[in-house]
């Protein structure tokens, strides 16, 4: 997964970097399964893998990427991201060598009466009945948003 | 035996690999991708506390709430993002972010 977390970096043509995306989030959810969360593990397959993969495609065949021409280097911006970079990884490393609470093996599960989509679905429409409705109303207005975006002429 | 920390550090991986794309990529749409890395590996160190989480024998469904709406948020913001890449192409027939270093034209 992380092998192809880092194709998508690398790669210099876009589709290719979509493909890793793809099998990048396959192993996400492959991750997600060994935690036991199978709910959000299929719908990690369905929107990310299908829905927002399909939409990426569909926007480079529209925009008829070509490969990306080798270009002068910023080596200050590159120097700048390589500092930024490895400072982040070294906080990674201390936070997560430092957290002892971390080093103890997962506590067991105890065979649950119902799935995991059972559960998800009682604390959603429980607990959450009010910003359930309020993305509801977010991704209305962001379908809303993106037609008015796309049909408006520009100029 | 897989610990809590295993999940923490691959998350923390993705997160650093997201933010490198983001920060030394110059298409946009590879930077979006890059975003995109970085909002799963927040899902997935929720994932993992989560089942670490453990109460009266079932994993703390909270979480996993959670991350189902970060997943639906996001994919509404992939819809709007792309919307305003393709908007911007055909303003200005390029993706790269250095060719797009005016405020106004």
């Amino acid at each position: 997964m992380l092998i192809f977390a880092c194709m998508v970096v690398v790669n210099r043509n876009p589709i290719a970097c979509a493909l890793s995306l793809v099998i990048s989030f396959l192993g996400l959810a492959s991750l997600y399964f060994s935690l036991g969360a199978f709910f959000i593990g299929v719908i990690q397959i369905l929107v990310y893998a299908g829905a927002v993969m399909v939409l990426f495609l569909f926007i480079i065949m529209v925009l008829d990427l070509r490969a990306e021409a080798r270009r002068r280097l910023n080596w200050l911006a590159f120097f700048g991201g390589v500092v930024v970079l490895t400072l982040f990884l070294k906080v990674i490393f201390d936070v997560s060598y430092g957290f002892l609470g971390g080093t103890v093996a997962f506590p067991a599960v105890t065979n649950p009466p119902h799935s995991d989509a059972w559960y998800i679905g009682l604390t959603l429409f429980q607990q959450y009945k009010l910003p359930l409705q309020v993305v509801g109303a977010l991704v209305l207005v962001a379908s809303i948003g993106v037609v008015l975006l796309s049909k408006r002429e520009l100029k | 035996m897989v610990t809590l920390n295993d999940y923490l550090f691959v998350s923390g991986l993705l997160f650093a690999i997201g933010f490198a794309g983001v920060l030394l990529r110059r298409n946009i749409l590879i930077i979006f991708m890059g975003l995109e890395l970085m909002l799963n590996a927040a899902n997935l160190s929720l994932i993992a506390f989560s089942r670490f989480n453990v109460q009266n024998g079932v994993p703390d469904y909270n979480a996993q709430v959670l991350v189902f709406f970060i997943i639906t948020v996001a994919a509404a913001e992939v819809a709007v993002g792309l919307g305003v890449i393709v908007a911007l192409y055909r303003a200005r027939q390029t993706t790269h972010v250095e060719d797009l270093n005016a405020l106004k034209f």
